[in-house]
């Protein structure tokens, strides 16, 4: 908090573009670290702030890591927004790129299987290390990580839309802090 | 006579537009279903063995596998105009969406309740964030090299707070080599 603003554009740049090309999988996976680099490593949001954080990325349209964009923006407003978007999004444009304009000439199918198929335990050892994570730092207690399990239940076996799943989680809380006050 | 079907490429606004659209109502994943809906089923602008190739890059890829589609489809429609254009489409609008809703939110946090309705949106999203665990666990062979990697990661990661990028770096090398090596 004490850094100055270009420090901390810095500091955004430094951390979120290593991270950028280890999300396998999707940006679901680097959460875990986010977390750790945001909270405990530079102290740029409390644990409250990061989880409420998470919650609007998940509300938002577009990608989830645009959760990224938001920190980037408490951190150090327009331009930390712009920073981090840069720093998460743009290595791995690159080299999506560069994949793009050579895969067309390249055979090679055995090494694209091998890439494709080896990763698949590393991404899914990633998304599960990130909720792990997140049912740590979740407020509520049980009666979260009930709510979180019961989400997932019904994702896993209906077709339901997450946004919908999403809402009433929010009304489950605000209903039960009304009652509670009551 | 007959015209071979080849796909027509799109105008680089139009390009733009569709992806901004995609981006703006896409909500929670599901978004390789739209994209393959519009751009191979309804405007054909794509085979889909052309998208269905672009997908599994996009998804071995680090990345967010959205982006990553629209940079990829991009460049085969237009080059590299296109994957600007796919790559600013798909991040921008939405962007600015949540940095809107950051505002509005971060103005109601005086108000216990809004802490209160976020840790409701939270825990509903791990929800999300586990099914997708669960689903991509499901996709690792039933093998105990994979497993073992798979676990693995998730204990460097979760339980020992080990920097993701070294972890990533070191389980994806053993893990891809070895796949490589069995497939023989």
């Amino acid at each position: 908090m004490s850094e100055s603003p270009h420090t901390s554009l810095l500091s955004l740049l430094a951390v979120f573009a290593p991270l950028s090309l280890v999300t396998i999988g999707g940006g679901q996976s680097a959460i875990a670290d986010i977390n750790r680099q945001v909270v405990d490593v530079h102290q740029w949001l409390s644990q409250a702030q990061f989880v409420d954080a998470f919650a609007i990325s998940r509300m938002a349209p577009g990608p989830g890591s645009l959760l990224v964009t938001l920190i980037g923006w408490q951190v150090a407003g327009f331009w930390g927004a712009v920073v981090a978007t840069l720093a998460i999004f743009g290595p791995t444009t690159f080299l999506i790129y560069a994949v793009a304009h050579m895969w067309s000439r390249n055979g090679g199918a055995r090494w694209k299987r091998a890439l494709e198929t080896g990763l698949r335990p590393v991404a899914a050892g990633m998304i599960l290390a990130s909720t792990y994570v997140l049912l740590q730092a979740i407020d509520g207690g049980w009666f979260a990580r009930a709510v979180a399990l019961a989400s997932t239940a019904t994702l896993l076996l209906t077709r339901v839309n997450p946004l919908h799943l999403i809402g009433a989680g929010v009304a489950i809380f605000v209903g039960l802090h009304a009652i509670s006050l009551a | 006579m007959s015209e071979p079907e080849t796909p027509s490429a799109p105008s680089c606004s139009r390009l733009f537009l569709v992806f901004t659209r995609i981006a703006l109502t896409s909500f929670g994943g599901g978004v390789s279903g739209w994209l393959l809906r519009e751009f191979v089923q309804n405007r054909k602008w794509m085979t889909q063995e052309e998208f269905l190739n672009g997908l599994s890059i996009s998804q071995a890829l680090p990345g967010v596998n959205v982006k990553n589609m629209a940079v990829w489809i991009g460049y085969r429609l237009l080059g590299w105009r296109g994957a600007v254009i796919g790559f600013v489409g798909i991040i921008v609008p939405p962007a600015i969406v949540i940095v809107l809703l950051g505002t509005v939110f971060s103005s109601l946090s005086r108000y216990p309740l809004t802490h209160i309705a976020l840790t409701g949106a939270a825990a509903a999203a791990v929800g999300l964030s586990l099914s997708m665990g669960i689903t991509a666990a499901r996709a690792v062979p039933r093998k105990a090299v994979p497993i073992s990697i798979m676990a693995g990661t998730f204990i460097a990661v979760a339980l020992l707070h080990w920097p993701l990028f070294w972890v990533v770096l070191a389980a994806g090398f053993v893990s891809v080599a070895y796949t490589y090596a069995a497939a023989s």
